[in-house]
C-alpha cells in the first residue's frame, strides 16, 4: 500500500465522519456533552485541508500529520487520543513508500498503545480502546501467515463495530461518562463508535482497490 | 430553542469579538482565541493561564486581568482548548518566572494542558500545574476520571493570583493554588437541561418537577434524578454532600453559583439558606459570592463551593482584583 492509499484512507474517514456526525452527537448527548461528532467532523475536514496543502510523500507521513492535525484542531479528549493514535502509527511506518499489510497491522498495534498510555483506559471501561484493541488484534490474525489484506481488514472492521456494540451493558469508567456511573449502562460509547467508523473506512477503501490477483480469470 | 447567535460555527469568536469591544483593557486575540491582560506579559511575575470549554462564562476569560489570570483559552463549547492555543499563550504571558496552568480535571482539558505544558516547556517556559478537582458528587475517583474541577476554579484563579501579583515564586504561588483546591469542595442542582448551539436541544429532558443531583457543568446528566422540592432541602442535599466529604467549620468562603438560566432573586434564596446551613454547623460564610460564576449555558440551577480559610487565604482572597467578573480593592 501506497502514499495514495493512507490519503484515500482519510478521505474516506472524512466522508464517514461528515455522514456520521449526527450519529455520533446523539450518542455523545446520551452520556457525554454532545459534541463528538462535531468535533470529529472539524478535526477530519482539517486533516483533509492539511494533505492537500502538505502532501506527504509516505505513508508514515500521511498518518503523523493526520495526527499532529487532530491534535492541534480538535480539542476535548477525543482530539490527543485519536491524534496520538494515528501519530503512533505512522511514526511505526518509518519512511517506507511502501507498506503490506503487517506493517499496518503492527503499526495500529503501536495505536492502540500509545491510545492507553496518554489515556490510561484498559478494555471494558466504555472507551475507544474497546474498539481499537478487537480490531488490532483482528488485524493482526488476519496477516499472519500472508493473508489476504482485504480480508483482514474486514475483519478488523468487523470487530471494531462488535467492541463498539458490546460497549452498551458497561458501566463507564473513564472519560467524561464516568461521571454517570451506573446510568452510563445502556448507551453505546461514542469514542469507540467513532474507532468502528474510521476502521470501517479502511476495509471500504481496501475493497475498492484494483482488481487483486486473485480475482483475475 | 431560541439563541442570540450569528451563525452556529462562529458562536466563540464572535463572543470572543464582544469582550474585546467591551473590555478594552484586556488584549484579545480572536484569531487564536486567546484574552490575555492587556499588560502581559509581565517581567519578573508568574504567569497564570487557565482554560477550558466554551458556555461557562465568565469562566475562565472574565478572570483575567490585574490579582487574577494572564490569559485564558476558551475551546469551542464545553470542548477543552487545544495545545497550540495553551502554548501561544504560556509563551505570551512568561515573564520570566515561569507559568502556571489552572486545570480543571476532565480529560480532556488535562490532556490538551499536558500537551501544551511539554511544548512550552521546549520553548524554554518552566510550567507547573494545578488541578482542580472539587464536586464531590463524583464519589468514587477508582472508577471514574477523578472528581470534576467545577467552582474552586475561581477561587484558585483568585488566590493564586493574588500571589503572583506579590511578587510570589512559581513553586509558591502552585502551593497555594493546591492547598485552595484541597480546601474546597462543591456540589450542583440542575432543574433544566442546557442546550448548546450546535445541538439546538437540550442535553436531556427533565420532566415539570423533576432535577438531577450531583451534575458536572457541561449539561451532562448528574449522578441521580429526583423531584423537585424546597430550595431549603436542595441546600441541604448540597451541603451534607460537602459536609460528609470535609466537615464544614470556622471562616469558610462560600460561592453560591447559578449555572446561567437561574435568577439572582433565586440564587439569594439558596444563599440564605447556605448560610443557615454554616451557622448550624458552628461555621460562618466569611467571604461569599453570589451570582453567574461558572455557568453551563442556559442551564437553569446552582452550585455551591466552599472552601475552608486559613488566615493567608483570607488575605489573599481580600488583596485587589480587577478583571470584568470580580473587581475590589482597587
Amino acid at each position: 500500500m501506497d502514499t495514495r492509499f493512507f490519503v484515500i484512507w482519510m478521505e474516506e474517514i472524512t466522508a464517514a465522519v461528515r455522514a456520521g456526525r449526527d450519529h455520533l452527537t446523539r450518542l455523545d448527548a446520551a452520556i457525554g456533552d454532545a459534541d463528538h461528532g462535531t468535533n470529529l467532523d472539524r478535526g477530519f475536514a482539517a486533516v483533509a485541508e492539511a494533505l492537500a496543502a502538505r502532501p506527504p510523500d509516505t505513508p508514515g507521513g500521511v498518518l503523523v500529520l493526520a495526527g499532529s492535525t487532530l491534535i492541534r484542531k480538535v480539542g476535548g479528549a477525543s482530539g490527543p487520543l485519536y491524534g496520538t493514535a494515528f501519530r503512533e502509527m505512522g511514526k511505526a511506518l518509518g519512511d517506507a513508500a511502501d507498506v503490506s499489510a503487517a506493517d499496518l497491522a503492527s503499526a495500529l498495534e503501536a495505536g492502540v498503545a500509545g491510545v492507553r498510555r496518554l489515556g490510561g483506559a484498559e478494555e471494558g471501561d466504555k472507551t475507544m480502546v474497546d474498539a481499537l484493541a478487537p480490531a488490532a488484534r483482528a488485524m493482526a490474525r488476519g496477516v499472519g501467515g500472508g493473508g489476504d489484506p482485504e480480508v483482514a481488514f474486514a475483519a478488523a472492521a468487523a470487530a471494531a463495530e462488535e467492541g463498539a456494540k458490546a460497549t452498551v451493558p458497561l458501566v463507564a469508567r473513564k472519560g467524561r461518562a464516568s461521571y454517570l456511573g451506573a446510568r452510563s449502562t445502556g448507551h453505546e460509547d461514542p469514542g469507540a463508535a467513532s474507532t468502528a467508523l474510521i476502521v470501517g473506512a479502511l476495509r471500504a477503501v481496501a475493497a475498492r482497490r484494483s482488481p487483486r490477483p486473485k480475482s483475475r480469470p | 430553542m431560541k439563541k442570540l447567535i450569528n451563525d452556529v460555527g462562529s458562536v466563540v469568536t464572535d463572543a470572543l469579538r464582544g469582550v474585546a469591544a467591551a473590555h478594552p483593557s484586556l488584549k484579545v486575540d480572536v484569531e487564536h482565541k486567546i484574552i490575555f491582560r492587556g499588560d502581559a506579559p509581565r517581567p519578573g511575575k508568574v504567569g497564570l493561564v487557565s482554560g477550558g470549554g466554551s458556555g461557562h462564562e465568565p469562566l475562565h476569560g472574565g478572570y483575567v486581568g490585574y490579582g487574577m489570570l494572564d490569559a485564558a483559552c476558551p475551546g469551542e463549547i464545553f470542548t477543552s482548548p487545544v495545545p497550540d492555543q495553551i502554548v501561544r499563550a504560556t509563551t505570551g504571558v512568561d515573564g520570566g518566572a515561569g507559568v502556571l496552568h489552572i486545570v480543571k480535571n476532565y480529560t480532556g482539558d488535562v490532556l490538551n494542558f499536558e500537551m501544551a505544558a511539554e511544548l512550552s516547556g521546549d520553548e524554554g517556559v518552566e510550567v507547573t500545574r494545578v488541578l482542580v478537582d472539587d464536586d464531590v458528587a463524583v464519589r468514587d475517583s477508582l472508577y471514574t476520571a477523578g472528581r470534576r474541577g467545577t467552582g474552586a476554579a475561581v477561587f484558585v484563579e483568585k488566590i493564586a493570583g493574588a500571589l503572583a501579583e506579590a511578587g510570589a515564586p512559581l513553586a509558591e504561588v502552585a502551593r497555594a493554588g493546591r492547598e485552595v483546591n484541597d480546601r474546597s469542595r462543591s456540589f450542583g442542582v440542575a432543574l433544566s437541561a442546557c442546550t448548546t448551539p450546535a445541538a439546538g436541544r437540550p442535553t436531556f429532558e427533565l420532566g415539570e418537577t423533576e432535577i438531577e443531583l450531583g451534575i458536572g457543568i457541561h449539561g451532562e446528566p448528574g449522578r441521580t434524578r429526583a423531584a423537585l422540592r424546597e430550595a431549603r432541602e436542595l441546600v441541604r442535599i448540597a451541603m451534607d454532600a460537602i459536609d460528609d466529604d470535609l466537615p464544614l467549620s470556622g471562616e469558610t468562603l462560600v460561592m453560591v453559583n447559578g449555572m446561567g438560566g437561574t435568577p439572582l432573586m433565586e440564587l439569594y434564596i439558596v444563599f440564605a439558606e447556605v448560610a443557615a446551613y454554616l451557622e448550624e454547623r458552628g461555621a460562618t460564610a466569611a467571604r461569599r459570592l453570589v451570582g453567574n460564576h461558572v455557568t453551563s449555558l442556559d442551564m437553569q440551577g446552582f452550585s455551591v463551593t466552599t472552601c475552608a480559610l486559613t488566615d493567608e487565604l483570607t488575605r489573599l482572597w481580600d488583596a485587589p482584583v480587577e478583571t470584568p467578573a470580580l473587581r475590589w480593592g482597587r
